[in-house]
C-alpha cells in the first residue's frame, strides 16, 4: 500500500516526556546505551545506532529574565535528496515504497561511507552488529498499517504522523496560527532542505540551535565530486609533465 | 561557510594506512610507467622495481579496506548487488568508484610485476615492450594516479568539516602520493645497486612532486578558510610540523647532494611527512 508520509513535530507542544524516545525503544528493541548525566535533563545526548528519537532540551532566557526550555524530539528526516543514499555504495540504502528511506541490515556492510554524509548526525555505527543503523520510519509497523511507534506514543500529539501532504498542510496552518498569536519566532523547517523532507519542525529559534543546518548549509555531499576530481586532474597533469621533464633530461653526474 | 552537524564516521588506522598504501601503489605505478616510456635503458632496472614493488603494496589496500569494515565477509557487496546479483557501480560516490579502480587497477599491477619478474629472472626483453605494452603500462598508469589521488575526493564528497570544506584534497594527496612513491622508489632501488643516473632522476622528479605538494598545501589552507582552525591544536600542529619537515628537508637535500645517505634520510623524512599528512587529515576532522 504505497503512500508517500511524514512526521510533523511540533516543538511548541513538546513537554520533554520522552515517551517517543521509550517507544522507538520497546518497539525496535534498542537496548540504548547508559545515560549521561549533565546539566540538563537530557540524558540521551545524541542521536545514532541505539537512539533513533532524541528529546532536545535547550535552555533559553525570556523576555522577562526567566528560563524557558526549547524541547524538540529529533528523528531521522528522511530527505528526498538523501545525502546517505548518495555516497552508499552498496545500495543498501533504499527508497522504500513509503518514500523514507531506509538502510537494508541485510545488505550494509559496515562501510560508513552514509556516517560522514549525513549533515543531520542521524546514523551511527553499531559495533554488535557492524551495520550503520538509524530510523526506520517504522518500516515494519507501516507495511501492516500501523502509524510508528513514536507518533503514537507521544502525549501531546507533538509528533504527528500521516500522509506528506497532511503534514505540510498541518505544519502550514499551525505556522500561521501561532504567528497569528504574536509568536514571530514561530518557523518550519524541512518544507525545502534536501528537496523537501519527511520530518517537518516547527521550530521557535534558529535551526542551528535545534543541530538543523539552515538552508545554505543543508548540501550533498556529492557538491564536492566534480571540483575535487578536477583539482586532481590537474595536479596528475602537472605531476605527469613534472617526471617528463625530469626522466628525459640526461642522467646524473656518473 | 557551511556548518556542520556530523558525526564523525569513524575512519581511523585502516583507511589511513590504505590511503598511504594507495598513494604509493598507484604513484609507484605511475613512476615506473613514465620511466619506461620516456626513459633511457639504463632507466629500466627502476622501472622494473617500480613494478615489482607496486603490487605487494597494493596487495595490502583491500585488505585494510575489508578489515575496515563493519562486516568484513560482505565486502563483495561493494561490487555486486546482494539482493539482485547486478552490477554495483555509482560514478557519484566516489567508494564505489574506488572500489573498482582499485579491483581494475589491480590487474594492471598484477600483469606488469610478473612481467618484471620474468625480465628480472629471464634477463629478457620486457613482454610490453612494444606498442601494445606502452599503452597498457600507460592505462595502467592513468588508473594508478587516480587510485593515489581520489582518496581525497572520498573524503571531500562527505558532510564532515574540512574534508567536505576544500576541493584540494584530491590533488594535495596525489602530489604527496607521487612524492612518497618516489621515495620508496629511492630508497629501494639505494638500498639495491642500481643506477645512478636513474636515482638522479627520481630526485629531479621528486623536487617537482614537492613543490607541487607545497603549493597544494597552501591551496588546502586558503580553501579552507576558518574550518583549518580546528587544526590550532598542539597535537596536530606537531604533525604538521612533520608534514613540513617531510617536505621541505628532503626538498633542501635533494638540491643539496647526489650522496647515497642525504638521499635515503631525504627519502625516509618524505615517507613520514606523507604519513603524518594523512593521519592529521583523517583524524584531524573526526575530533
Amino acid at each position: 500500500m504505497a503512500r508517500t508520509v511524514g512526521f510533523f513535530t511540533d516543538t511548541t507542544l513538546c513537554i520533554g516526556c520522552k515517551a517517543c524516545e521509550v517507544a522507538c525503544k520497546e518497539w525496535n528493541q534498542l537496548p540504548g546505551h547508559a545515560p549521561q548525566f549533565g546539566d540538563g535533563y537530557d540524558n540521551t545526548g545524541q542521536l545514532d545506532e541505539q537512539n533513533w528519537r532524541h528529546v532536545q532540551f535547550h535552555e533559553r532566557t525570556t523576555a522577562k529574565g526567566g528560563v524557558a526550555w526549547n524541547m524538540m524530539s529529533d528523528v531521522c528526516k528522511h530527505c528526498a535528496q538523501a545525502s546517505c543514499m548518495e555516497v552508499c555504495p552498496t545500495n543498501a540504502i533504499i527508497r522504500t515504497e513509503f518514500d523514507t528511506v531506509y538502510i537494508q541490515p541485510s545488505v550494509c556492510n559496515g562501510c560508513r561511507d552514509c556516517i560522514a554524509a549525513c549533515p543531520y548526525h542521524v546514523i551511527g555505527f553499531d559495533e554488535a552488529s557492524g551495520l550503520a543503523r538509524k530510523c526506520t520510519f517504522c518500516y515494519d509497523r507501516l507495511q501492516a498499517n500501523l502509524m510508528p511507534a513514536c507518533a503514537k506514543a507521544c502525549p501531546t500529539e507533538s509528533i504527528k504522523f500521516g500522509d506528506l501532504s497532511t503534514m505540510k498542510e498541518v505544519a502550514g496552518a499551525r505556522l500561521n496560527q501561532l504567528r497569528g498569536q504574536g509568536m514571530a519566532e514561530a518557523r518550519l523547517y524541512g518544507d525545502k532542505e534536501y528537496g523537501g523532507l519527511h520530518a517537518l519542525f516547527l521550530l521557535t529559534d534558529k535551526p542551528e540551535v535545534y543541530g538543523l543546518p539552515p538552508a545554505e548549509s543543508a548540501v550533498l555531499p556529492g557538491r564536492n565530486n566534480a571540483r575535487g576530481y578536477l583539482g586532481t586532474l590537474v595536479t596528475a597533469v602537472l605531476g605527469v609533465v613534472g617526471a617528463v621533464f625530469a626522466f628525459r633530461e640526461r642522467g646524473g653526474k656518473e | 561557510m557551511i556548518e556542520h552537524f556530523v558525526t564523525a564516521p569513524q575512519w581511523e588506522w585502516y583507511i589511513v594506512w590504505y590511503f598511504f598504501l594507495g598513494g604509493i601503489a598507484g604513484g609507484i605505478y605511475a613512476l615506473g610507467a613514465i620511466l619506461r616510456l620516456m626513459g633511457d635503458e639504463r632507466d629500466a632496472p627502476i622501472a622494473r622495481l617500480a613494478f615489482l614493488l607496486c603490487l605487494p603494496i597494493l596487495v595490502l589496500c583491500p585488505i585494510l579496506l575489508t578489515l575496515d569494515l563493519g562486516r568484513p565477509l560482505r565486502f563483495w557487496h561493494m561490487m555486486i548487488d546482494s539482493r539482485t546479483f547486478t552490477i554495483n557501480f555509482k560514478y557519484w560516490s566516489p567508494m564505489s568508484v574506488g572500489v573498482w579502480v582499485l579491483l581494475i587497477f589491480g590487474v594492471f599491477a598484477l600483469v606488469s610485476f610478473l612481467e618484471a619478474l620474468a625480465n628480472l629472472r629471464t634477463g629478457r626483453a620486457p613482454f610490453l615492450s612494444g606498442g601494445l605494452g606502452r599503452a597498457f603500462v600507460t592505462v595502467g598508469a592513468v588508473f594508478g594516479l587516480f587510485l593515489a589521488g581520489y582518496t581525497g575526493v572520498l573524503l571531500s564528497v562527505s558532510n564532515q568539516p574540512v574534508w567536505s570544506d576544500t576541493w584540494a584534497l584530491g590533488a594535495l594527496f596525489l602530489a604527496s602520493g607521487l612524492s612518497v612513491a618516489a621515495a620508496t622508489l629511492s630508497l629501494a632501488s639505494r638500498l639495491g645497486r642500481h643506477e645512478r643516473s636513474a636515482e638522479a632522476k627520481l630526485t629531479r622528479a621528486d623536487r617537482y612532486f614537492i613543490v607541487l605538494e607545497l603549493a597544494l598545501l597552501i591551496v588546502f589552507f586558503v580553501s579552507l578558510g576558518a574550518a583549518g582552525s580546528r587544526f590550532l591544536a598542539p597535537h596536530w600542529m606537531a604533525l604538521w610540523a612533520v608534514v613540513l619537515i617531510g617536505t621541505l628537508v628532503p626538498l633542501a637535500l635533494h638540491f643539496s647532494s647526489e650522496r647515497r645517505t642525504p638521499a635515503m634520510l631525504a627519502a625516509a623524512l618524505t615517507l613520514a611527512g606523507g604519513l603524518a599528512l594523512r593521519i592529521v587529515v583523517v583524524f584531524g576532522a573526526q575530533m
